[in-house]
């Protein structure tokens, strides 16, 4: 049965879809708001649409219960029942289940982000055949049973030999219909990301904090584009190292900065692991741009112009804005690889600039 | 679809046992529904169709996310409607069946006689479906967009009604009046009306200070008349129908709304009383005439379920039938009157007993006249707050947790009542129509201690200037000190001023 409110329903969604996407950003900079749950399912604690009115604050709020206890005994944190304007649905959030997908997806349409084009022919196909189709021939076991009645039941119509009282059908051979198939292929494209962050002194937990969340949407988007994708976190500061995702987030370290310590660690993790024959590779770095010295940075350009990028996808250095770091990294590299679109650089001097910072990174569709 | 042939039978026998207790109901027909189909009609609020609108989706989704991780259940639907239509749901236990049939012949009895449904439109099934055709033609007509806002906007005013206004006897000479001199206007040129006096004793009698009350009185009068509205109107709505320069089927629409939200209304002023009267009836039949020895544990345990209380909110199912119950038995042993009241005597208050048996007359009489205000008002008493553990309950700011405030009897009825009039909407009402001779609407909201939330405010008042397509203004307090929400068409401001009442 198709029911009338499917229409409602889907308006709903509508506007729900139309919200979130309005409202993204805000979305965005509030990392705590989104949580993983289980694989695949990303949940958005969202205001339920309510059509306002004038109805009350809530001031002093006040209202009628019925149970035992003294007076003080708490009556549970949800003050609804009776108060005034109880019988309103109040503050309570409506969570809206939306795949990670499709926030992928709505992460696209808003960023304007573009399809990103696998390089090369590193990309096994697989193929698969899909039941969509109807035609007139075909084996007997593949028969579609409701349209080939249907199509008899219409010619004895039309001939005039259909008896309602005697309702018996015969299919012929011209009414009979076959499913079909269509085979697709489905590439199958492996990517790889790996973060590096600088976690010396400066970095602090706000800095982290961005970096956090701009990876989650960096991954939710490359998710969508990616069948397997693998991720791996290095930290540095004068040395670098291998961590887990945990680890990476909240490791606080001090000491000096060597960027190139993190390059070479990247470097050694593709040269060992992950070929760029069968891997599409998304270094990402993020620093706040204080580098040990400028020997390092020419060496950390060295690096980059002769090993990574030819290997990389792209190479994307997110700067994030801190109160100690001088911030000439993203200059010098800027200095040194200006036209170079295989790297990419970004300053993110907030949480507002993010989505500004995704933009940049994975708006070129490489 | 229909009922099964064992649903049937078991109908026909509990609308027998029904009558036998003096129950009148409607007509009533029953329709088994599986849970989806249930939750799209609870969503569409009752009816199995209503104009499109994504809010009814809205209702859908969170009941049947409720449904599907167990967290609700809908066992029936009754509409007021005659013939009544009732819903029930088809994978309820039989027990369940019965107790619902019973419950929803109990509503049915109720929307027929009870006084505050008697002007509701009876044929509201063919009305809603009607409503939903017209604004489906005006949606092909004019677009889903256009329409949708328009109906958002209308939506946003729905509780700007007066829920007295179906049992007040207009005025209707109001437009007539319009020209011509009235009769204050006269006396105030012919100079005012001096009390007869001896002329020495003029000075006395008709003090300066006395006719110059008189005039004021006379022009304040007249100034009255030119008010527009000349009183204070509660019936937001009908005002902006008549007065706002709305398209014709802007009107339509917006009327719609209107008859929808008066349709309704009764249902939210009487709903401790009408779930109550269901659950007294749904009790007594069942547990003396249909339960099976074998259902009780079924029963009991559905019928606690209903009755279940929480601390933090009022169940109006269980408040209801304790007080009908009460009111029962206190009429039963003729627990009221003079006598009774003045008695002091605690012991015998307590096993007063004059045999009256007034008790069933009383609660059927209660039905028909009072609605949850008045039952309240009425029939909560001391011994009843008592008993039944009510209290109120208020925010702590310290511990950032609502908490008991108080058990105190008449705390607890003030704030009952309180929250239960006007169905717990602030009171708006339209005092001037032509603010500063500007045809500006100025909007009052009586503040009784409360604020309005000012960012819905100010959301309604943009929709409100949608419809009155001029400037518009709300007065209200903000911790008792006077403020004015207007919106121009472009901006929103928020002024302090003085306020005007």
């Amino acid at each position: 049965m198709v029911h009338k409110i499917e229409k409602d329903l889907l308006r709903f969604k509508q506007i729900v879809r139309g919200k979130i996407k309005k409202d993204l950003r805000k979305y965005i900079t509030r990392g705590e708001l989104i949580g993983k749950k289980g694989k695949h399912l990303v949940s958005i604690p969202l205001p339920q649409i309510e059509i306002p009115h004038f109805r009350y604050g809530s001031n002093k709020r006040e209202g009628v219960g019925q149970g035992d206890g003294e007076k003080g005994t708490p009556v549970g944190s949800d003050g609804e029942g009776n108060g005034p304007g109880g019988d309103q649905p109040g503050e309570h959030l409506l969570e809206v289940d939306i795949t990670l997908e499709e926030l992928a997806k709505i992460l696209g349409e808003e960023l304007q982000l573009p399809n990103i084009k696998p390089r090369g022919n590193k990309n096994v196909v697989a193929e698969k055949d899909r039941y969509t189709h109807i035609r007139k021939t075909g084996p007997e076991s593949l028969r579609h049973f409701k349209r080939t009645f249907k199509e008899a039941l219409r010619r004895q119509l039309m001939m005039g030999t259909y008896d309602p009282t005697k309702p018996r059908i015969l299919p012929i051979r011209e009414d009979k219909r076959f499913l079909s198939w269509e085979t697709k292929q489905s590439p199958e494209n492996n990517a790889v990301v790996i973060y590096m962050m600088d976690v010396s002194g400066s970095m602090g937990n706000e800095q982290k904090e961005i970096v956090r969340i701009e990876s989650f949407w960096i991954d939710t988007w490359l998710r969508s584009q990616y069948k397997n994708i693998e991720c791996r976190y290095v930290v540095h500061d004068a040395v670098a190292k291998e961590v887990d995702q945990h680890t990476f987030y909240h490791l606080r370290e001090s000491g000096g900065t060597k960027i190139s310590s993190a390059y070479e660690l990247c470097l050694k993790l593709i040269q060992e692991k992950f070929s760029p024959y069968e891997w599409n590779i998304y270094p990402f770095h993020f620093s706040d741009g204080d580098n040990w010295s400028g020997k390092d940075t020419s060496r950390c350009a060295e690096l980059l112009e002769q090993e990574i990028l030819p290997k990389a996808n792209v190479f994307c250095y997110g700067q994030v804005k801190s109160a100690y770091g001088s911030g000439q990294f993203k200059g010098d590299l800027d200095k040194h690889f200006a036209g170079d679109d295989r790297l990419i650089t970004s300053e993110i001097l907030n949480r507002d600039g993010i989505l500004d910072s995704i933009k940049a990174f994975l708006g070129k569709g490489r | 679809m229909n009922l099964t042939s064992e649903l049937r039978e078991l109908k026909d026998e509990i609308r027998g046992y029904a009558s036998e207790f003096g129950l009148d109901f409607f007509e009533t027909f029953f329709e088994l529904l599986d849970f989806d189909e249930l939750n799209e009609v609870a969503a569409f609020g009752g009816f199995p169709t209503r104009y499109p609108h994504w809010r009814f989706g809205m209702e859908y989704e969170e009941l049947s996310k409720g449904y599907s991780y167990g967290l609700q259940k809908i066992y029936e639907m009754v509409i007021n409607n005659d013939p009544c239509y009732a819903y029930l749901m088809n994978c309820n236990a039989l027990v369940d069946q019965k107790l619902v049939i019973a419950h929803v012949y109990a509503h049915s009895d109720f929307f027929k006689n009870n006084l505050w449904f008697s002007k509701t439109d009876r044929k509201m099934m063919d009305k809603m479906a009607n409503h939903g055709t017209k604004i489906r033609r005006y949606i092909e007509k004019l677009g889903h967009e256009k329409v949708e806002t328009f109906i958002d906007v209308c939506l946003t005013l729905e509780n700007l009604v007066d829920y007295h206004a179906p049992f007040v006897k207009r005025r209707d000479d109001r437009r007539t009046r319009a020209g011509g001199e009235d009769e204050e206007e006269a006396a105030l040129r012919a100079g005012v009306v001096r009390l007869r006096s001896k002329e020495y004793m003029d000075r006395f009698i008709n003090p300066p200070e006395f006719l110059e009350a008189q005039k004021r009185r006379l022009e304040d009068k007249i100034q009255r008349k030119r008010r527009f509205p000349e009183d204070k109107q509660k019936d937001v709505l009908e005002f902006l129908l008549e007065y706002a320069p709305l398209q014709r089927w802007e009107q339509e629409i917006l009327s719609m709304i209107r008859e929808e939200a008066y349709y309704f209304a009764p249902q939210g002023m009487t709903k401790i009383m009408n779930e109550g009267w269901a659950t007294y009836w749904h009790s007594t039949l069942m547990t003396q005439r249909i339960l099976k020895d074998s259902e009780l544990i079924d029963y009991a345990d559905h019928h606690s379920g209903t009755l279940g209380t929480r601390p933090g909110a009022l169940n109006p199912y269980k408040v209801g039938v304790e007080l009908f119950r009460d009111i029962e038995d206190r009429w039963n042993k003729g627990k009221f009157g003079k006598e009774f009241d003045e008695c002091d005597d605690l012991v015998a208050k307590k096993n007063w007993n004059r045999d009256l048996g007034l008790g069933r007359q009383k609660i059927f009489e209660v039905r028909k006249i009072y609605n949850d205000v008045s039952f309240i008002d009425t029939f909560l008493n001391e011994d009843f707050c008592r008993e039944q553990k009510l209290f109120v309950y208020r925010y702590n700011p310290r511990s950032g947790q609502y908490e008991i405030g108080d058990r105190d009897f008449a705390k607890v009825k003030e704030q009952l009542l309180y929250s239960l009039t006007n169905m717990g909407q602030p009171f708006i009402y339209v005092t001037d129509g032509n603010y500063s001779n500007r045809g500006e609407l100025y909007l009052w909201h009586k503040w009784d201690g409360i604020d309005l939330r000012f960012d819905q405010a100010l959301d309604t008042l943009k929709g409100i200037h949608r419809i009155w397509q001029r400037p518009v203004h709300l007065e209200t307090k903000e911790e008792g000190r006077g403020r004015l929400l207007s919106f121009d068409g472009e901006n929103t401001s928020i002024k302090e001023i003085t306020p005007t009442q």
